[in-house]
């Protein structure tokens, strides 16, 4: 794989969504999962988590272990054969 | 087939807004780390990829995922605690085509529900159990459940859980897998991306086999709950692979999906003549049509017969009813007992109407028939102004206090002795009643007794006992 098509997965977490359980920072191959720096506090109270901005690869695995249904949204790699 | 999605996001089979929080309407109301979460996500990635949102009934549970109808866009029922099983099949039986999910706790399905789940496993029922073991119950404050470990110490096991005093830790998978009738069975764990991946697999499969018609799948899921283990996320997740695996192994333990044969089973309708058949009721398309005019005037009729148990009130009662029913009138008879065979006291209610009836149960009748004193004296002050009171005056020698009944005295145990049919003197009531209201011809009724007795050598003598009680009113009640 190519770092350009490396570009095209990336991850979102919902700020006010998380729940800071780290489940998502503990499954991240990469390590691309990090709590906010910025010492600030969501709607619900917590640090929540960002994505640092470059290196996720898409794997959605951190999707499946966070347990709030929006939490986190992952844009996986764009299959290089496209479909008609 | 669809392309497969390049995004992983919430899924359509949950709402966009969650109502149950005010300001925060996009969370769950889990803590952080919660396994209910996960497996959420599961269920409603999986009902989005397999369509079956539409046509799903999710029952929810009494324990944390009470609130699981906040979240799924689908159908949703909450049953009492350890009951969704239950539910389900009811939901199942009724409509077939509906996808049931019956999710429950480790408290819910494997203490409080224990029986539910057995026996709805037991018989096959095409429906779909996810059940989360976190070894505690979790919602009421982490006490120990039966899936609790060895040692686990919980708010009710503060010095933690012994073989001794509560036994081991209950199996469930084990259990069920046990039984012919499930056709698929397997414990997951959500401790790591590995089991949960294997989890959403299961997850699918358990729905799927659902969808195809093949019969009860259980899927167990080792579920996190830091805040009732006291733990950080991380501690919990160690948690469940060192001490909930070892004695909760992880592994599929039946599945005859792909040797099973799909089928789902229609409710099956009964005509009215099936049912006449099946209540030995023979007697359909005999019966009276009513015309408009005595359905006008058609009073309701609210009886109580009451009488020593043995004198045949319950069916006396029965068989009046069984004869309205003929008439085209609506009818209802709920008896009340003792435990005893002989003896005792008994009473039935019996309403007959030409509406629908609501409740079964006569409190203020305006026929009442007594057969003996201790009846008379329990009912005498319930009967309507107005309505009429029939006394076994064979039996109850004292006469009415109320003035404002009409008050019938018919020595109906000595008619039926008379006869030398001791047991008949309820056949001389509904012989005597007709006679006295008009209700119907007694043809009617002496046509229906046959159908009505379980012996059916008896039907000759009860025949000649109703004829007998309406000989009597005729001799003796000249209005």
């Amino acid at each position: 794989m190519t770092s350009d098509n490396n570009k095209l997965a990336s991850v979102e977490v919902t700020p006010n969504l998380c729940k800071a359980c780290q489940r998502c920072v503990e499954v991240c191959a990469p390590g691309v999962l990090m709590t906010n720096p910025e010492k600030a506090f969501n709607e619900l109270g917590y640090q929540w988590i960002v994505y640092t901005g470059e290196g996720c690869t898409g794997c959605g695995v951190c999707f499946y272990v966070c347990p709030e249904p929006g939490g986190i949204k992952v844009q996986k790699r764009e299959r290089t054969k496209a479909t008609s | 087939m669809t392309t497969k999605a390049n995004v992983l996001e919430k899924a359509t089979a949950f709402y966009d807004h969650f109502e149950r929080k005010g300001g925060q309407d996009q969370t769950t109301h889990y803590c952080p780390g919660c396994g209910h979460g996960n497996v959420h996500k599961l269920i409603a990635e999986a009902l989005d990829d397999l369509g079956l949102a539409e046509r799903t009934v999710f029952v929810s549970p009494v324990g944390c995922s009470v609130f699981a109808y906040y979240y799924f866009d689908t159908g949703n029922i909450q049953a009492a605690h350890g009951r969704a099983p239950a539910v389900g099949t009811g939901v199942k039986r009724t409509r077939p085509h509906s996808i049931v999910i019956s999710y429950q706790g480790d408290g819910d399905l494997a203490s409080i529900g224990g029986l539910e789940i057995i026996h709805a496993a037991n018989r096959g029922e095409n429906m779909t159990v996810f059940f989360i073991n976190n070894a505690i119950y979790g919602m009421t404050g982490g006490q120990m459940a039966p899936t609790s470990l060895i040692g686990q110490k919980t708010s009710t096991s503060p010095y933690g859980r012994t073989v001794e005093n509560e036994g081991y830790p209950i199996r469930m998978c084990e259990l069920i897998s046990t039984l012919e009738s499930p056709v698929y069975v397997e414990r997951c764990q959500l401790a790591d991306v590995k089991g949960i991946m294997a989890a959403r697999k299961a997850v699918r499969k358990a729905l799927q086999n659902q969808a195809d018609g093949k019969g009860f799948s259980f899927v167990e899921l080792l579920s996190p709950c830091p805040t009732g283990w006291k733990m950080t996320t991380h501690d919990s997740l160690q948690w469940i692979k060192d001490f909930m695996i070892p004695y909760f192994p992880v592994k599929v333990f039946k599945d005859e999906s792909a040797t099973r044969n799909g089928r789902i089973r229609e409710p099956k309708e009964y005509t009215d003549e099936e049912l006449f058949k099946a209540l030995n009721l023979g007697l359909l398309g005999e019966s009276q049509p009513r015309d408009a005019e005595f359905l006008k005037n058609f009073k309701t009729v609210e009886m109580k017969i009451a009488g020593f148990g043995g004198q045949g009130v319950l069916t006396a009662g029965a068989i009046l009813a069984a004869a309205a029913m003929q008439e085209n009138l609506e009818v209802s008879w709920i008896p009340s007992y003792g435990p005893e065979k002989r003896g005792g006291t008994a009473n039935c209610s019996v309403i007959l109407s030409k509406d629908s009836i609501g409740s079964p149960m006569v409190v203020s009748p305006n026929v009442l028939v007594v057969m003996n004193d201790p009846s008379l004296d329990t009912f005498e002050d319930a009967v309507v102004s107005g309505g009429l009171v029939i006394v076994n005056s064979s039996i109850i020698t004292r006469k009415l206090k109320r003035t404002d009944v009409d008050v019938l005295y018919i020595p109906l145990s000595d008619i039926a002795a008379d006869l030398g049919l001791n047991a008949a003197a309820n056949m001389v009531l509904l012989g005597a009643y007709l006679e006295y209201t008009k209700l119907f011809p007694l043809d009617h009724l002496k046509k229906i007794i046959p159908y009505t007795l379980k012996r059916k050598t008896l039907a000759e003598a009860n025949v000649k006992a109703a004829e007998a009680g309406a000989q009597w009113m005729r001799d003796n009640n000249k209005r």
